[in-house]
């Protein structure tokens, strides 16, 4: 219980409790079948992108190029597979915008790991990089039309949830489980792997982590490709969903996302942090901006919402740890008493 | 280590270009820039009205850079200037509309009025989120993020998304106008901003402070400098400096609304960061980043005089711009701490 009290996952899971419950009781239809479906598929993207933003808050940088790079990279695939005429699968579109996110994950990689330029500067500028040959270069427009592979993919659905007192029905997308595969597989890469472990290691501190003898540039430059090809993943999903690949819609999700992330007690200087309370985070996130119509509030209220979680949110962690700071100087000045 | 005196002007040149590298490379960016429209476009971009333009243009994100550089100097960051540039101006923008007699006109007090209320609003904004990241040490990035998003969220909530008008076109034209038919209304803005923030960070005890505390909290703090208070008026300077920007962009736009100006907010960032300042705190001058936003302008402005290429390049050069000057940067100063190494080893 103690080890637990330290941690931000219990608050965060009992704050997304209390609103949940909050939410059944003034509309009592929170708990309904469909409800539980819609919030599950409204999660998927942001998810996927949380667990991309988790890992590289984790190794200490900051990413803010994702969105310009998911879309970048799914616009070029849609526009390509409509300009041959695709008629095929859902296989190829994915490994198409796979491949492109490790390209551009590389050269976010590039500048970071090698260079060693600060993130934040890096991923400004990439991003806007990204969206000037999406916008410029490729000449983007609104996709009304998509492969017939990527429509039939985004509308098949594992099982269908029907309400029975409003009588509306939600379906779960088949993405559902890619999401799944790819959280158990951030899971096991953190946890068990050598790899994952070396991603904490440079969040906590780069010099110690490159003396203990980590390839610190490598890691970097691994890990930023593995973002940039879930970011991707997260915007083929997002366009076969949406049924249609609309270039700047995905732009400007990145600071919700961030902020879902480090609610769920990510350190945004590096090196802390677990994959549970990042998903939690971000379910309190993606809850806030789907569910605040239950509970009879405009929905032009919701930034002021997510703006005052992220104060209070950060707020309470920052507050958390000076405490405990506190706490073990007046211990050890009660020893040094003694 | 012996400081040479300069004999003749080239090596009073390199001096003053090792001194200071990285303005040097800007003001050498802009002066091609300029060779290369003198060439291409001599008749469209020399002209009286196109600088005029472009000197009326950039206030309204040059003001709110000027912030961001204040705060990263102190070592954190401003991601709330554009939230409050609008919470202040649709606020404004009510009391405005409030002040607009029948006949379509403004009493004589009513700019005054709003210019001085929008400087207080800032500096309340601002206090804000200096308590946020002072007093509950909350990270400055995740601060000004959550406090931005909150004053962008208010103003959706007060106007329901919808832009704010219907006020005297006075204000407008007042502020559009040109002093002595030559120089734009909102650029004295800037230049004063401009002008009171060097005096603050060269001549004044509060800019050494700010250095200080930039480059090390833990120094500043046991050298006996008040750090509650540095980033208490570091943050109420950036968030009047944004403010203004906001009180520029209702006069530009002749209306208030949620989402003007989205793009500023990373475009900031890339400006101060251009411009020189170390997002680590610490290092930077107002003078690269007054160059860094007139190089934007310049570079966007004369993009805009090729009609056949797409203006949204101007983000891809952007990017390319900012990425290029980092590595620029990482391979002289990389040079300078090898010579340094060298040097000691003999």
């Amino acid at each position: 219980m103690k080890k637990l009290a330290g941690r931000n996952e219990p608050y965060v899971f009992l704050v997304l409790f209390a609103l949940c419950l909050l939410i059944e009781f003034r509309s009592g239809q929170f708990f309904s079948s469909n409800n539980l479906v819609d919030i599950a598929s409204a999660l998927i993207v942001p998810g996927l992108f949380a667990i991309g933003t988790f890992l590289v808050i984790i190794s200490g940088g900051i990413d803010v190029s994702f969105p310009a790079l998911a879309s970048l990279s799914v616009y070029a695939t849609t526009k390509y597979l409509l300009d041959i005429e695709y008629q095929g699968g859902i296989i190829l579109p994915i490994v198409i915008a796979l491949a492109i996110g490790a390209l551009l994950g590389a050269f976010n990689g590039l500048f970071i790991g090698y260079f060693r330029l600060p993130a934040l500067i890096v991923t400004l500028g990439s991003s806007s990089v990204f969206k000037g040959i999406m916008q410029g270069a490729l000449n983007s427009k609104q996709l009304t039309i998509i492969p017939i592979g990527m429509r039939t993919w985004g509308t098949t659905a594992l099982f269908t949830a029907r309400n029975p007192v409003s009588g509306l029905t939600s379906r779960m997308p088949v993405a559902f489980i890619v999401f799944l595969i790819v959280l158990g597989f951030v899971f096991f890469l953190m946890r068990y792997t050598m790899f994952g472990r070396s991603i904490y290691a440079i969040g906590g501190s780069e010099t110690s982590a490159h003396r203990a003898g980590f390839n610190v540039i490598r890691t970097k430059m691994i890990m930023y490709i593995m973002v940039g090809m879930i970011a991707s993943l997260a915007g083929v999903i997002r366009v076969c969903m949406m049924q249609q690949a609309h270039p700047t819609n995905m732009l400007g999700m990145e600071m919700n996302i961030i902020a879902g992330v480090v609610l769920g007690g990510t350190a945004i200087t590096g090196g802390r942090g677990t994959l549970l309370g990042c998903m939690l985070g971000t379910l309190l996130i993606v809850i806030v901006e789907n569910s605040l119509i239950l509970l009879g509030i405009p929905t032009s209220w919701k930034s002021v919402f997510t703006g005052a979680l992220i104060i209070i949110g950060t707020g309470v962690s920052a507050y958390q740890v000076i405490l405990m700071n506190r706490i073990k100087k007046t211990k050890l000045l009660v020893k040094e008493a003694v | 280590m012996m400081v040479s005196t300069p004999t003749s002007p080239i090596q009073k040149f390199q001096q003053m270009y090792r001194n200071d590298r990285h303005l040097w490379r800007l003001i050498l960016m802009i002066a091609i820039w300029m060779l290369f429209m003198a060439i291409t476009r001599f008749n469209r971009f020399y002209t009286m009205i196109n600088f005029q333009t472009m000197a009326a243009q950039f206030p309204e994100f040059g003001l709110m850079s000027l912030g961001v550089m204040l705060c990263m100097i102190t070592g954190g960051i401003d991601l709330s200037v554009v939230g409050v540039a609008n919470l202040t101006s649709i606020l404004m923008a009510f009391i405005l509309i409030n002040l607009t007699t029948a006949s379509g006109g403004l009493p004589g007090y009513a700019i005054p009025l709003v210019f001085l209320l929008a400087i207080l609003l800032g500096a309340a904004f601002g206090l804000f989120n200096g308590l946020l990241v002072s007093k509950f040490h909350i990270p400055p990035i995740l601060a000004t993020m959550g406090s931005g998003e909150l004053f962008t969220g208010i103003c959706l909530a007060i106007t329901n998304g919808n832009a704010v008008s219907k006020f005297s076109r006075t204000y407008a034209n007042t502020i559009n106008n040109r002093l002595f038919d030559l120089i734009p209304v909102q650029l004295i803005f800037f230049i004063v901003m401009a002008v009171v923030i060097w005096f603050l960070l060269s001549k004044t005890v509060f800019g050494t402070k700010l250095y200080l505390l930039g480059t090390s909290e833990t120094a500043a703090k046991f050298s006996g400098l008040n750090n509650t208070r540095l980033i208490l008026q570091t943050y109420m300077l950036s968030a009047i400096c944004a403010a203004l920007g906001g009180m520029i962009m209702l006069a530009n736009y002749n209306s208030a609304r949620a989402d003007y100006g989205t793009v500023y907010t990373l475009q900031c960032v890339l400006i101060v960061v251009l411009g020189g300042v170390n997002p680590v705190g610490g290092k930077g001058r107002i003078s690269g980043v007054v160059l860094a936003i007139i190089l934007l302008r310049l570079l966007e402005t004369g993009l805009n005089r090729f009609p056949k290429i797409s203006s949204y390049y101007i983000s891809l050069i952007w990017g390319g711009v900012l990425i290029l000057v980092m590595v620029l940067n990482y391979f002289t100063e990389n040079n300078h701490a090898f010579s340094r190494l060298a040097r000691r080893n003999k």
